[in-house]
């Protein structure tokens, strides 16, 4: 009798067009590809003098951020004026619901501003899913990270560094280090990796770090970097937090630097024209060595140059299948 | 004031009854099964073709809300559900504001109950005072009151030091103790079953080992002390077999499931649909079919109901924020009756651990139509199905993951003490 929920009931139209983008789960290879196309046709409007295309001219696009983030939070609201979108930015956390107020008020009182688009980052996983089931259907929900479930756009646009590099996924080795189990980034990345068909994910932390059954999601677990890093073709380090230093998670930052970071020395672990990335920012001397994280093998500021161009293409997208949706449905 | 309920089928386990026969009631006492009593007249004649009678059945977990949380349901509103669902009697956790650790919160549930009218209510008190694990209540008194046992309803026990001394003072009196048993620090802030499903959504998971740890040192308790521990709403293979093998070994501990760990996996939460987050959480389907295997060798002596009504806004917010619980009372009957449909339950283990089941561990009457028993009784039709929505729920609480899902199996009269309380 079990009855559990279609994520893409939620995300994806009557044609199987996005109208909102929640997570990875159960998009299918075109999808993604469509995503990194468009997402290559839009790298050239960020080298223009004119940065701007009319996609979403006369939209509103909200940033509802109930966690800060100032990098992520700027990628999206620079790929929204990129889009001709108008762009409100909300920091939730410290105002409505500091006062009391329910998620489900706060949103109500945005319905009424006829907003097109919410960008939605919150420290709950399934909060965009929430809003998505609770908001009007004209409007389109963006997870801009939930919790410790998903942040598909840095999931796609690591996506896009990886193919811009590699040029292709199939037959690739991918790596990711560090902490896992709190990773709303891994859980995005090992899924995009596995549709768009590479060989092999591996996760290499210390198992303190590791989710249950993390292998049911399509990734081999390793503890040691030097079995882990053998032969890859990228590496992508995650960011840890300061405070998974302390209690029993790890005994010590030095410890964790000792086993688990990324020095020039590890490096040779890997293929020697492997690429490294990071979500950011960066913990120099913690996860990655400065050498590393600046040297040629590094691709990270690609990915923040990626970011704009992927969350513009998801954006455009799901307001074109929202738009689509809402037609068909009138 | 007769009744006679004639060509029903009739499935009485405790006295291994499964036959076609009219049961006669006469002054609210079951006056007879089978035959006429002598000189019985009816006055009120109850024709259950096609049903099945069988003792009403009793509820060892069904939060009422009242007092302090009538904004989710009362005593009365809860116990018409209760009856809607075939329900004669149920157990109240001590979680009430204030909570249930002295004689006058009893009484005014008690009184609530009474006048109410509709099913009887068993109020389980707090083991320990405000429910905050650290001093003994007033176990005794409670127990004069009416309370038919004593429990903690899901809050820690600061320590096992405390949970030793409640065990023997609750000995000493001959109470049984009450248990969901969870060790906090491993349940953490976990809020789904710690597997695949809970990586995949990224929630914090509750992991097996939370719920085993507890099991294992409840039954090494109740052996010390000689205490009746009651382990209410079990989740796991692991914790099955502990439980039979303390029973194999003659501790005097029972165990509960309820009716949704035995029909939902981990994999219902897979949407984030907050109508089914639940405490403790469903498991794996090695999990389930264990606990129904344990229902049906009787390591498990009864299903509950897990009745947990809210209001709307308790369930509108991302899943790991949103209210724990379903409204569930009128959901059990047809939900086990879906496992009997797959030939997983046999029908008269169904009836018994709703009836005798329940009975035997609050050492109370009902849960049989023995002559000469209160006649507590439910009739039902296990082929009728009908459509849940809010407007046929009974509850205040319409917080229920079977919105909009057609069910079978339904209640077509109970009957409390001789008196028809539903139709």
């Amino acid at each position: 009798m079990t009855q559990p929920t279609e994520p893409n009931r939620l995300q994806l139209n009557e044609q199987g067009r996005l109208r909102h983008f929640l997570t990875l789960d159960g998009l299918n290879r075109e999808i993604l590809t469509e995503i990194l196309d468009t997402a290559d046709s839009f790298i050239e409007v960020g080298e223009r003098s004119i940065k701007k295309v009319p996609l979403l001219r006369g939209k509103t696009v909200v940033n509802l951020f109930f966690e800060a983030s100032t990098r992520t939070r700027s990628t999206f609201e620079l790929a929204a004026k990129r889009l001709s979108a108008d762009v409100l930015n909300l920091n939730i956390s410290t105002s409505a619901t500091s006062k009391g107020e329910s998620l489900s008020d706060t949103l109500q009182n945005l319905e009424a501003m006829a907003s097109d688009m919410f960008v939605v980052r919150h420290s709950q996983s399934g909060a965009p899913h929430f809003i998505a089931e609770s908001v009007t259907p004209k409007v389109s929900i963006i997870n801009a990270g939930d919790g410790r479930h998903a942040h598909p756009t840095q999931a796609m646009l690591d996506m896009l560094t990886i193919r811009q590099h590699k040029g292709h996924f199939e037959g690739l080795k991918v790596a990711i280090v560090g902490d896992i189990l709190h990773s709303r980034v891994a859980r995005s990345q090992i899924r995009a990796l596995n549709t768009l068909g590479v060989d092999e994910v591996r996760v290499i932390a210390p198992n303190t770090l590791l989710p249950v059954d993390i292998e049911s999601l399509g990734a081999s677990v390793f503890n040691s970097m030097k079995d882990g890093l053998d032969d890859v073709d990228v590496i992508i380090m995650l960011r840890l937090q300061k405070e998974r230093m302390e209690g029993a998670l790890l005994p010590s930052e030095h410890e964790f630097y000792e086993l688990y970071g990324l020095t020039t020395e590890k490096l040779k672990y890997a293929k020697p024209d492997a690429i490294v990335m990071h979500p950011g920012p960066i913990n120099r001397g913690v996860e990655i060595e400065s050498a590393v994280a600046d040297g040629p093998q590094s691709v990270i500021l690609n990915q923040v140059t990626n970011g704009i161009a992927v969350r513009m293409a998801v954006m455009s997208m799901a307001m074109s299948g929202q738009t689509a949706a809402i037609s068909t449905s009138s | 004031m007769n009744i006679e309920i004639k060509s029903g089928r009739v499935i009485d386990p405790a006295n291994e009854m499964d036959a076609e026969a009219s049961v006669y009631v006469s002054d609210g006492k079951i006056a007879a099964v089978g035959t006429v009593p002598e000189g019985f007249q009816a006055d009120q004649v109850i024709d259950a073709s096609g049903c099945i009678v069988s003792p009403g059945f009793i509820d060892l977990c069904a939060h009422m809300r009242e007092p302090g949380y009538e904004y989710k349901g009362t005593v009365a509103s809860e116990t018409f559900a209760a009856v809607k669902g075939g329900f004669t009697a149920v157990c109240c956790p001590p979680d009430s504001s204030p909570v249930n650790d002295s004689e006058a919160v009893t009484n005014l549930i008690l009184d609530l109950a009474g006048r109410a009218g509709f099913a009887k209510v068993y109020p389980v008190g707090a083991l320990t005072k405000g429910l905050k694990g650290q001093q003994l209540s007033e176990v005794y008194s409670l127990k004069q009151a009416g309370c038919v046992g004593v429990g903690n309803s899901g809050h820690p026990v600061v320590s096992l030091s405390v949970m030793k001394r409640c065990c023997e003072y609750a000995k000493t009196h001959d109470v049984s103790v009450f248990v969901r048993p969870e060790d906090a620090s491993l349940a953490s802030d976990g809020c789904v079953h710690e597997g695949a499903v809970a990586t995949r959504l990224g929630l914090s998971g509750i992991p097996v080992l939370a719920e085993t740890v507890a099991v294992s040192q409840l039954v090494l308790l109740s052996e010390e002390t000689g205490a009746h521990l009651h382990l209410s709403q079990l989740t796991s293979a692991r914790s099955v077999e502990l439980v039979a093998d303390a029973k194999r070994r003659g501790i005097r501990v029972t165990a509960d499931v309820s009716a949704q760990h035995l029909v939902l996996t981990d994999e219902a939460v897979s949407g984030f649909d907050s109508q089914f987050h639940c405490r403790p959480p469903f498991r794996s389907e090695l999990d389930r079919q264990a606990l129904i295997k344990g229902l049906r060798d009787g390591t498990l002596d009864a299903v509950c109901s897990q009745h947990q009504p809210h209001e709307a806004a308790a369930k509108q917010a991302p899943f790991a924020e949103s209210e724990a619980g379903s409204s569930s009372l009128e959901m059990v009957l047809p939900l086990l009756l879906s496992l009997e449909r797959e030939s997983l339950l046999p029908l008269d283990i169904l009836v018994r651990s709703l009836s005798s089941g329940p009975a035997g561990i609050l050492v109370k009457d009902g849960g049989s139509l023995s002559v000469g028993g209160n006649a507590d009784i439910c009739i039902f039709d296990p082929a009728k199905k009908w459509l849940v929505e809010e407007s046929s729920i009974k509850s205040a609480g319409k917080n229920t993951p079977w919105i909009g899902a057609e069910l079978q199996g339904l209640v077509q009269t109970t009957i409390v003490d001789g008196r028809v309380v539903y139709a």
